[in-house]
């Protein structure tokens, strides 16, 4: 059984539903990557994983998920904090925000150890010294006691990523770990962030809109569209052979060496808001493969016989439709 | 932190000489001869010279302020004349009062608001926010000597429970500090909720909860804390205000202190005395803030830094 | 965003979505907004209007309860106090108003000089703005009835100095964020004068938070005028105001309550109704974020 097992997952916030129905699963040792652009519902699947919907108003509204045969749609607060943090970790976007400015970066390390291993004071800070050093965070002994503003934002966004293995956690859901770093320090937090999944046995969800990140990191992608699966399959799977029209169009957006000074692909038009979904499928107003049933009648996900799931009534290499 | 402290203290040394030129000049911005306004009426030849040499009134401006400015630093600044006292007298004799009754609304004010802005932003949205709201809008609109007036009237008057006026008992603070209170009270609670809301929105404050700390916990040690700066900053800039109010409720309560000596002085054109009362209450306003930015740097590392 | 076309017409659907309609049709705005308008009416058509006048002694009436033929009761003096208010209405509203809008004006131009131009001049302001931040109204105000003396016109002058710091510093930072606006950069391209980008450009995108600010402001400016006048510097008699209502009420505290509870109440319920219209503004023009900034 895989350690998170998410199915049939649909939020509801404030009377507006921006997931429906979503299913994927990861294990320990793997890592999955979920894509999608901004307004896709990435870091609110995050969110309903961690048990944090109410803090933007939202809740769960069908679905289950369950982590190591826990189920955590209906498992209590109390209960909830104790996986918080310890078993499940989390690694927000933004490290220049995501430090609280008033603390010292050691002393928030700490807190995870002092609160879930119930360590001592000077246990928890050789604790957290040391997996800073892990970390390849230079002179940790020093930066310890150092403030948030004190560090680059490599530096904090190590610092996240400290606070998160404090634990030992089981499974660690990355949203958008580099997104606000520089482009030479995405390289080497990602690269930290494998080696630890490889090291540790651990299970990481990162969520990006990066496919290029995800051709490099993961083993298998879930590509989420307005809120609903377009596509998932093996990684090197779906980059040999992309089915969604959304997904080809994603992979084609990524910059490569050979491509000409001057000619970067988008894909037209807007992801769609969450008040104003299209009917059927959702990705039919862009979509270059569209015909009749699209604006229509939502398309079922699919479990072709390659394996991976695909919703789409034209997938890609089952005939040309013209428009 | 001590070259923080310097610094601001350097700071106020330009703002010190702006507010006491403006203060020493009233006396000759007033229409009117100088040694007339600082006479009775009907005063001999000799009396006038008396006075022209004690304020050095036949000097040119520059030194007359720095005569001024010497003397009060010596503790003369001048004799009232209705009262005939020296100004410093008269000074000393007050200043404990109104003391007594800045700290004592300052706390009130501090401690209720801070509480009521913190309820209203963790219970959003429900009755006691709602109310907190309500209070807040009376607060910051009720003139606050008529809401003083409506107190006596109450407590005073009609239920007798407390004394009407002067500083007799320890009774006697209590109507005053409730007036200046919910006016401040209204400030802080506003602030205060207004920066917990803001500062629960934050990114960190969700990796908090990611971490599983318990919700109270983050509330009252990691939030608040946060929420508190800018209580703080607004509070050192709003000291000001406070002390505006008591210098009200003073008179209205007719309770000895710098406002009702103002007040009188004022009423009664007697520039010693007003420029002493305004001396005093415009280096109040300038300790206060400079005691607010110092809290704030005390419990905000960023501020430190910025200031080297 | 939303796509779809609204197809509805009317003056109806017009007037609802217009910020007049934003405001007023709001239980908030409506009911401030009318009262603010009768206020403004009462004021203005006092001498018309009053049950009595407001200055005509009659000693063997004095310090009457509410009744029927006097509302609000009588004075110490035998003057009704309803027409008295309504006369305080004039001296209350003419001199905060005359005095905020003169302060904004003088503070709009202050503050976009120093926000464009910067340099020594923006500095000077700067400090004068941060200066007199820090003093409260009261403090000002006291100080410069204390050079002028007692009266209406020193009231309105205090007034307006007193609140000039605020205009000054909010249209700067308006201006500020304004100024290297891309549309601001073409214009001067384009071969405009400063003052052709000031007034014509920057200003009207900077009115409406200043504007806002100055109806608040003459709310608080309300209370400061009573304030003087409670303490016997604003508007001498027999001018009527409602401070000196309540000034001279206080030695009949015990008698007659209702010589200061009224005058009071009015100042009172005007300024919540000022805050409350002020707010309802703010949500229908939706500038919350840019009034933070002053």
């Amino acid at each position: 059984m895989a350690l998170l097992d998410v199915r049939n997952l649909s939020i509801d916030i404030h009377g507006i539903r921006p997931l429906g129905g979503i299913s994927f699963s990861v294990d320990k040792g793997e890592i999955l990557g979920i894509v999608g652009e901004s307004g896709s519902g990435k870091s609110l699947t995050a969110l309903s994983v961690m048990g944090l919907l109410p803090l933007i108003g939202g809740r769960i509204e069908r679905g289950t998920i369950t982590f190591d045969g826990t189920e955590l749609t209906t498992l209590p607060e109390p209960a909830f904090r104790r996986l918080r943090g310890r078993r499940i970790a989390f690694i927000t976007q933004n490290p220049m925000t995501s430090l609280d400015p008033v603390m010292r970066v050691g002393a928030q390390i700490d807190q995870v150890a002092r609160l879930h291993l119930k360590l001592d004071a000077k246990a928890a800070q050789a604790r957290s010294i040391e997996i800073m050093e892990k970390l390849r965070i230079p002179e940790a002994a020093t930066l310890y006691h150092h403030y948030p503003h004190q560090l680059s934002g490599g530096m904090k966004q190590r610092i996240v990523i400290a606070m998160a293995l404090a634990a030992d956690p089981d499974l660690i859901i990355a949203d958008e770990p580099t997104t606000a770093l520089d482009v030479t320090i995405q390289a080497q937090i990602i690269d930290l962030l494998v080696e630890l999944v490889r090291d540790r046995d651990l299970a990481l969800i990162l969520i990006t809109h990066d496919m290029g990140v995800v051709a490099q990191t993961c083993d298998r992608v879930v590509v989420l569209y307005a809120g609903r699966i377009a596509e998932s399959h093996a990684v090197q799977a779906i980059f040999a052979n992309p089915r969604h029209p959304y997904t080809k169009a994603l992979i084609r957006c990524i910059p490569r060496e050979d491509t000409v000074t001057g000619s970067l692909t988008g894909i037209p038009g807007a992801v769609p808001s969450v008040a104003h979904y299209p009917a059927g499928c959702r990705y039919h107003p862009r979509c270059a493969r569209r015909g009749p049933p699209c604006d229509g009648i939502v398309p079922a996900l699919e479990y072709p016989t390659g394996g991976g799931e695909i919703a789409c009534h034209f997938p890609e290499g089952a005939g040309d439709v013209h428009v | 932190m001590l070259s923080y402290i310097v610094r601001r203290l350097l700071l106020l040394i330009p703002v010190f000489f702006t507010v006491s030129i403006i203060i020493f000049g009233i006396i000759h911005l007033v229409p009117g001869d100088p040694v007339d306004n600082l006479l009775r009426i009907g005063s001999t030849p000799e009396q006038k010279a008396i006075i022209t040499a004690r304020y050095g009134l036949d000097k040119p401006l520059a030194q007359q302020y720095l005569l001024w400015l010497g003397n009060m630093a010596q503790g003369d600044l001048g004799d009232a004349i209705v009262m005939r006292r020296p100004v410093s007298a008269l000074l000393a004799q007050n200043i404990p009062f109104s003391l007594r009754l800045g700290a004592a609304a300052l706390l009130f004010s501090t401690l209720l608001g801070i509480a009521a802005g913190t309820l209203a932003a963790i219970y959003k949205d429900s009755k006691i926010d709602q109310s907190v709201m309500a209070g807040i809008l009376l607060g910051s609109t009720l003139p606050s000597f008529w809401l003083g007036l409506l107190l006596i009237l109450l407590f005073s008057v009609q239920l007798g429970w407390l004394p009407v006026s002067g500083a007799r008992s320890w009774q006697a603070i209590i109507l005053p500090v409730l007036t200046i209170g919910l006016g401040g009270t209204a400030l802080v609670a506003r602030v205060t909720r207004i920066a917990m809301l803001e500062t629960m929105q934050k990114d960190f404050v969700l990796l908090l909860h990611a971490k599983g700390l318990p919700a109270r916990r983050i509330q009252l040690r990691h939030v608040l804390r946060h929420a508190l700066m800018p209580v703080v900053t607004i509070l050192g800039l709003r000291i000001g205000w406070i002390l505006g109010g008591a210098v009200t409720v003073e008179f209205v309560f007719a309770r000895p202190g710098l406002g009702t000596l103002l007040i009188k002085a004022l009423n009664q054109h007697d520039y010693p005395v007003m420029q002493g009362c305004l001396l005093m209450l415009a280096i109040a306003v300038m300790l206060g803030t400079l005691i607010g930015d110092l809290v704030q740097a005390a419990m905000d590392p960023r501020v430190r830094q910025a200031m080297t | 965003m939303s796509l779809a076309i609204d197809t509805q017409t009317g003056a109806g659907q017009s007037f609802r979505r217009s910020v007049a309609g934003k405001v007023l049709l709001t239980p908030k705005g409506g009911i401030s907004g009318c009262y603010l308008i009768c206020l403004l009416l009462l004021a203005l058509l006092a001498p018309w209007v009053t049950p009595y006048p407001y200055d005509v002694q009659e000693l063997s009436i004095a310090s009457q309860a509410p009744s029927l033929a006097h509302w609000l009761g009588t004075d110490e003096f035998g003057r009704d106090v309803l027409s008295r208010i309504m006369y305080g209405a004039r001296t209350s509203l003419s001199v905060s108003f005359t005095a905020i809008s003169v302060s904004v004006l003088v503070g709009m131009t202050l503050g976009a000089a120093a926000g464009y131009f910067g340099g020594m001049f923006d500095r000077f302001v700067t400090a004068a703005v941060d200066l007199s931040w820090s003093f409260p109204e009261i403090l000002i105000a006291l100080i410069l009835v204390a050079i002028i003396g007692p009266g209406l016109h020193s009231t309105m002058l205090a007034i307006g100095i007193a609140y000039l710091a605020q205009f000054t510093r909010l249209t700067r930072a308006q201006i500020l964020g304004l100024k290297n606006e891309t549309f601001i950069e073409a214009t001067r391209n384009l071969g405009a004068s400063h003052g052709h980008i000031v007034f014509r450009h920057l200003m009207p995108n900077a009115l409406a938070p200043v504007i806002i600010c100055g109806m608040l402001a003459t709310g608080d400016a309300i209370i400061l005028e009573a304030t003087l006048g409670f303490f016997g510097l604003g508007a001498q008699p027999p001018v009527p105001s409602w401070g000196a209502m309540m000034s001279s009420g206080t030695a009949q505290i015990f008698k007659a309550p209702w010589i200061i509870i009224f005058p009071g109440l009015a100042v009172a319920v005007t300024v919540i109704m000022i805050n409350l219209f002020g707010d309802a503004l703010i949500r229908a023009l939706d500038i919350r974020a840019k009034l933070r900034e002053g």
